[in-house]
């Protein structure tokens, strides 16, 4: 977006500059006596739709009785999610049509394509992660306008990260998403592990929040502004005699950021709050919170600090290498399924990361494309596992999927579609995404992030296939009598998962815990029990399908949500569009 | 309307895809009738696209439809597409027409079978396979059906999978094709890495310079003889093994496990064809080759003389045809060897018909004699199944070459040819012929004539046939009653014709064996309708030169040998017991399949034990299982960090800012 300023010439005034190729108004510039701010009004149309939708799910809880309608918020949070998709491709839409001020609202924003891209993806992360929490919400009793209401006002803290042109809009954006999030992950209120991983995450979200804003200062220090633009053209024009507090702050600032996307070493939080916040929203945050990371990642190093990229390109080299290596080894230990997610999409921002290591235009391109697929992978993944794991959240290790090609093939095989997608296999978005961000990254002569991404993802087809070969296992374990068929499949209450012969050891009960050592199932003997377990129970549960009151029973909503990631996933894997709209995203000045 | 070719292949595809999906659910009768009709509309398909071709002028009759784009790899660009002329024209009209056939009598054989809806799945795909090799435009799209076909033969040869003779024959046939297929996938390599496309138009339009129909137009480029050698001797190999010739025939004869309708199958419309399909095809290379069409004439001479001498002494009614195939595949082999493509794929043509006759005929025979197949115990049949009998004869004077049957139109083309080339092989071709009727008319007089011997044969209960084939692989002796699945048989009493859905296929093609050689009288004057049609893409191809005195003498000869063949035959074959006739190396197939056996469960399997258990076991997997180990291990180390504990968690975040400023310190002032 290089076109010329659209403002008009009676703005100027005396002491009124206007950057033609930014659009940046400096000085004090007047137009009928008062003080004129250069406001672009579509470019906040997203903020005001999420803002909006929160007010209004407040609202009607206040007037309404306390259970009006089933569905009545999550309805309203997905109609305020739609709007926002709808929004973020008008943007899109005018984007291409005319040139636009890339920055608008003093500075504050960004209103360009990466803007609108992202924007879409946070509307459809609110749509879709309203769709699964309402099912979710109704089985554990917990339904309510609050969750809605943090949701909506998560999804606004994400564009504004999004959005943000300086790091005061940025971290107004972070604090307003972590804040929300803290609440969501403890909302499950009959379940310590919630509360637990609420409070987990907040302590250390403060944490990386005071360290990333010591960052934004000491840049502020260093360059004497706060906006990217103003960093980026300070260091353009004036050499630093002395840069150590301008790299300081750099750090921080990635340190801060890679807390949120739970880069390794800042990804301690991830795997006990993924365990012990409520299934769904650990969808939605997986999603949400990593995209706008991602985002503001991209903004602060693309755009404020692209005089430095020789010195941030190693930093995030370590941290895509560590996130991959550790993600994938760590998941292949766990048997509880959220928390073997949790690596997973730790694993997953390694490859995010690899993107960005490129640090070129197609890096981008590639960061957005996958963060945009990754949302519905892992948004239909969590969907389903917390249709799986019963009430209460019984069930999260790999019992809560044995045998589900018997009980319910079609979620079987969207569970199917979905992990294969995470692991990259061809034909899935998961394959285009690794695709894209390694071959970014060659293109930049970094062939070993590249060969440890693909070893990474060789790694990481087996835990995920591992939840695949389990699934499609009989669904009884070994030894275990035909009616514990019966117990496992209905959708018993908490504490019923009992898994007849499997040494899954202290894994899966649930609390993430404070104490130390998490005995029990590793590689080689579990996989071994799995297997050994299955061919044994194999003859017999053949025989012993399920009776019908065990089948899986998937609200309409959630069900809606699973068809769609699926074909998603496929979709964007086997055709282009997805691929060439992430390709049309340019950044507002070059890099 | 020549996309009407798009309908030839698609409807068996569909046919498949509806009974693999409702097969189960169609029933009995109802699968199959999907499954057949799926192959005479392609064949109508064929019809149409047919006489729309012809309605062009002779030089213009191609097309190339595209489906889609397959491979769109830079410098590599391959498609999914048709490419209709005069060779795959005549190939998709045989092809579907006998399979059309085929398929109606399937109805009626599988009768009652438990996998009725599997066999026409195969059967579907079968037949879809071998319309992709034949009609793809390129080298790549053709090795899919080539493919299709290689595994459709291992479902169907292997199709009563519960016995164990059938498991093992249709392993048989995977194998020793994919021998040839490495052949052919060589042979793609060199294409592309010569020519640097796949696509027939591209690499046979530069070796003729656009004169054939639809080919590209340019000047002829030559092609340096070894490359070309080296591309046509590979193809060869491939072609080998799909068409069973020395050495690779004897999967062909093995395959006699599966059911009789996929014996016909294999043996008349796909699967054999398919290798000299591909030899004319590439034609303008073989003409850059003449190593090659050496090779190609001595094998097919080779193959025709030893399968016929082998047929001559078998007992099983299907060996003796598998033989015969084997042996027919050659004279095919010969014509193409000797350049003369047109009367090759005459004889295909022709073979095809009296083929799929025989062994449909030999179905209903095999049928009536409760899965009896040794012929000593059968005779007499002529007056009971009058009908069968008719067409069987049919066949048989098609196949020794009697006027005025189609065989005798296309064997004597193909010897023309040879005579040409070469006297020697046009001898030993003759000789063969005169051998071909000799052994079909031992198995008319054993099986039809004669005295009734499986009135007191039918009681024992396993046939005690004594077929000298295969002493390793399965040894002679073990042909089961009665194949699995199907019921026992309910005509306790005297054998009998069979129902009409299996005796109208064999009228069909009992008509088109009387009259299919009037599709090119090629030795007489003009009506040799067939190779006009084809001539536009052998610009090739060798001229038949000789004078109409020298053709009428060599048919002479020829027919005199047949007839003696004939009578020779029918004379001493009146009693079922000649031992001196039946020499134990000839039963026993020229020991060859022993010797392979031998080879292969000997030094071959020693190897591959050690490369399975050693290799494979030890070095690959211990590498496999210690990297998982490592990853297991180092993953239950690391996961020690994960404490639960919020300060280590700090410490952990600390710990790698401190890191990272660390490094940033080295970095400060550049």
């Amino acid at each position: 977006m290089n076109g010329p300023t659209s403002a008009a010439p009676h703005l100027v005034a005396a002491g009124c500059t206007i950057n033609e190729v930014t659009g940046r108004i400096t000085g004090l510039c007047t137009s009928k006596g008062s003080v004129h701010i250069a406001i672009n009004y579509p470019a906040l149309v997203p903020l005001l739709v999420l803002g909006g939708g929160a007010l209004v799910v407040l609202f009607f809880s206040a007037v309404l009785p306390k259970r009006p309608y089933r569905g009545l918020w999550a309805g309203l949070t997905a109609l305020a999610g739609t709007g926002t998709v709808a929004d973020g491709l008008l943007q899109w839409q005018q984007l291409n049509g005319s040139s636009v001020t890339p920055v608008t609202i003093g500075d504050q924003l960004f209103y360009d394509h990466m803007g609108a891209f992202f924007v879409v993806l946070f509307g459809a992360a609110t749509v879709l992660g309203a769709a699964i929490s309402d099912g979710y919400l109704e089985r554990e009793g917990l339904d309510g306008p609050e969750p809605y209401v943090l949701m909506l006002a998560c999804s606004l803290g994400a564009v504004l990260m999004a959005d943000a042109a300086g790091f005061v809009t940025l971290f107004l954006g972070l604090e307003i998403l972590s804040i929300s999030l803290y609440a969501m992950s403890a909302y499950h209120r009959w379940r310590a592990a919630s509360g637990e991983a609420g409070l987990k995450y907040l302590i250390l979200g403060s944490l990386a929040s005071a360290i990333f804003i010591y960052g934004a200062a000491l840049i502020y220090g260093a360059t004497g502004s706060l906006q990217y633009l103003g960093v980026v053209s300070f260091l353009a024009d004036n050499a630093l005699f002395q840069n150590g507090i301008l790299l300081g702050g750099m750090v921080l600032v990635i340190v801060g950021l890679g807390f949120k996307v739970a880069a390794v070493p800042f990804h301690f939080w991830s795997p006990d709050v993924y365990q012990g916040a409520p299934t769904p929203f650990v969808g939605y945050m997986a999603a949400v919170a990593k995209a706008a990371g991602f985002a503001a990642l991209l903004r602060v190093l693309m755009l404020a600090l692209p005089t430095l990229t020789s010195t941030w390109r190693p930093i995030i080299w370590v941290l895509a290498t560590l996130s991959i290596v550790f993600g994938s080894v760590l998941a292949l230990v766990q048997v509880d399924l959220k928390r073997m997610l949790a690596y997973s999409s730790i694993s997953q921002a390694g490859y995010v990361l690899i993107g960005l290591q490129a640090g070129t235009a197609q890096g981008v391109q590639a960061v957005a494309f996958y963060v945009f697929t990754y949302t519905f992978m892992v948004i239909g993944t969590f969907a389903i596992l917390g249709v799986l794991q019963g009430r209460g959240e019984a069930r999260n290790d790999l019992s809560a999927v044995r045998g589900l090609a018997t009980r319910s093939p079609w979620l079987a095989g969207a569970m199917l579609v979905l992990l294969l997608g995470q692991a990259g296999v061809p034909l899935t978005s998961g394959f285009l995404g690794k695709w894209v961000v390694i071959q970014a990254v060659l293109g930049q002569g970094q062939y070993e992030l590249g060969l440890i991404g693909m070893l990474g993802a060789a790694v990481a087809a087996f835990f995920y296939l591992r939840v695949a070969l389990v699934m499609f296992l009989a669904p009884d374990g070994a030894g275990a009598a035909p009616s514990a068929a019966l117990t496992l499949s209905s959708a018993g209450g908490p504490g019923a998962a009992t898994v007849g012969g499997e040494s899954t050891g202290g894994e899966g009960d649930g609390g993430p815990g404070w104490a130390a050592g998490r005995p029990g199932g590793y590689l080689g003997s579990d996989l071994h029990a799995i297997v050994t377990a299955g061919l044994n129970a194999r003859d017999k549960a053949l025989a012993l399908r399920p009776p019908p009151h065990s089948r899986v029973r998937v609200p309409a909503a959630t069900a809606a949500v699973i068809v769609l990631c699926v074909v998603f996933t496929v979709f964007a894997g086997v055709s282009t569009p997805v691929l060439s709209w992430a390709h049309a995203i340019t950044l507002p000045w070059s890099v | 309307m020549v996309n009407a070719a798009y309908v030839v292949v698609a409807l068996p595809l569909l046919g498949f895809a509806t009974n693999l999906v409702f097969g189960r659910r169609l029933k009995e009768p109802l699968a199959g009738w999907v499954g057949t009709m799926a192959a005479v509309g392609s064949f109508v398909a064929a019809l149409i696209t047919w006489v729309t071709m012809l309605g062009k002028p002779a030089d213009q009759r191609v097309a190339n439809l595209n489906i889609f784009t397959w491979v769109p790899v830079a410098g590599l660009h391959v498609n999914a597409g048709l490419w209709v002329d005069p060779l795959s024209l005549t190939m998709i009209l045989f092809v579907t027409g006998v399979s059309s056939a085929i398929h109606l009598y399937s109805i009626g054989y599988m009768h009652r079978d438990p996998g009725f809806d599997r066999f026409f799945v195969y059967l579907n795909l079968f037949l879809f396979s071998m319309l992709v090799l034949v009609l793809a435009d390129n080298f790549l799209f053709s090795f899919l059906g080539w493919e299709g076909v290689g595994f459709c033969s291992y479902g169907l040869i292997g199709f009563w999978f519960q016995r164990e003779t059938a498991a093992v024959a249709a392993k048989k046939a995977f194998v020793t094709n994919r021998v040839g297929d490495v052949g052919f996938l060589i042979a793609m390599f060199l294409i592309f890495d010569h020519f640097g496309s796949l696509n027939y138009r591209n690499v046979l339009g530069t070796l003729v310079g656009g004169h054939p129909v639809g080919l590209m137009a340019g000047a002829p480029g030559a092609i340096p003889g070894s490359t070309a050698t080296a591309i046509t001797m590979l193809l060869f190999l491939g072609a080998v093994g799909k068409s069973a010739q020395i050495p690779l025939y004897i999967w062909l004869v093995d395959a006699m496990e599966g059911p009789t309708p996929i014996s016909a199958l294999i043996h008349a419309a796909t699967m054999v064809t398919a290798g000299v399909y591909l030899m004319s095809r590439v034609a303008p290379l073989l003409h850059y080759a003449h190593a090659t069409s050496w090779v190609i004439a001595s094998v097919g001479t080779g193959s025709a003389f030893l399968a016929a001498t082998i047929a001559a002494t078998q007992d099983d009614i299907k060996k003796c045809l598998a033989y015969s195939t084997v042996s027919q595949l050659g004279y095919m082999f010969m014509a193409v060897g000797a350049g003369d493509y047109a009367d090759g794929l005459f004889h295909m043509m022709t073979h095809a018909f009296f083929k799929a006759l025989l062994f449909l005929a030999a179905g209903a025979v095999i049928h009536a004699m409760a899965d009896n197949q040794d012929m000593k115990k059968m005779g007499g049949l002529a007056r009971f199944m009058p009908l069968t009998t008719i067409c069987f004869v049919a066949g048989w004077l098609a196949i020794s070459g009697i006027v005025p049957f189609a065989g005798f139109w296309s064997k004597d083309a193909v010897l023309d040819s040879v005579w040409q080339m070469n006297k020697v092989l046009w001898a030993i071709g003759a000789f063969t012929a005169g051998l071909t009727a000799y052994y079909m008319s031992r198995q008319v007089a054993l099986v039809f004539m004669g005295k009734a011997r499986w009135s007191e044969a039918r009681p024992e209960p396993v046939g005690a046939a004594v077929s000298g084939h295969g002493a390793s692989v399965h040894s002679g002796g073990d042909h089961e009653v009665s194949e699995p699945g199907l019921p026992a048989p309910s005509h306790a009493g005297t054998p009998h014709d069979a129902p009409w859905t299996m005796s109208l296929p064999l009228v069909l093609l009992a008509i088109a064996s009387l009259l299919g050689g009037g599709i090119n009288f090629s030795a007489f004057g003009h009506f040799d309708y067939l190779s006009r049609f084809l001539s536009p893409i052998f610009p090739y191809a060798t001229a038949i030169t000789l004078s109409s005195g020298t053709k009428w003498a060599l048919s002479l000869v020829t027919l005199a040998l047949c007839l003696g063949g004939l009578g020779l035959g029918l004379r001493t074959w009146r009693s079922a017991e000649h031992p001196a006739l039946e020499p134990v190396f000839l039963r026993r197939a020229w020991f060859w399949d022993a010797v392979v056996s031998a080879t292969v469960s000997g030094p071959l399997r020693a190897g591959a034990d050690a490369l399975a258990f050693v290799v494979d076991g030890r070095l690959v997997d211990g590498f496999v299982n210690g990297v998982a180990g490592t990853l297991a291990l180092s993953g239950r180390v690391v996961r020690k960090l994960q404490t639960g504990y919020l300060r280590t968690y700090a410490i952990g975040i600390g710990a790698g800012l401190i890191a990272f400023l660390a490094y940033i310190t080295f970095r400060v002032g550049s």
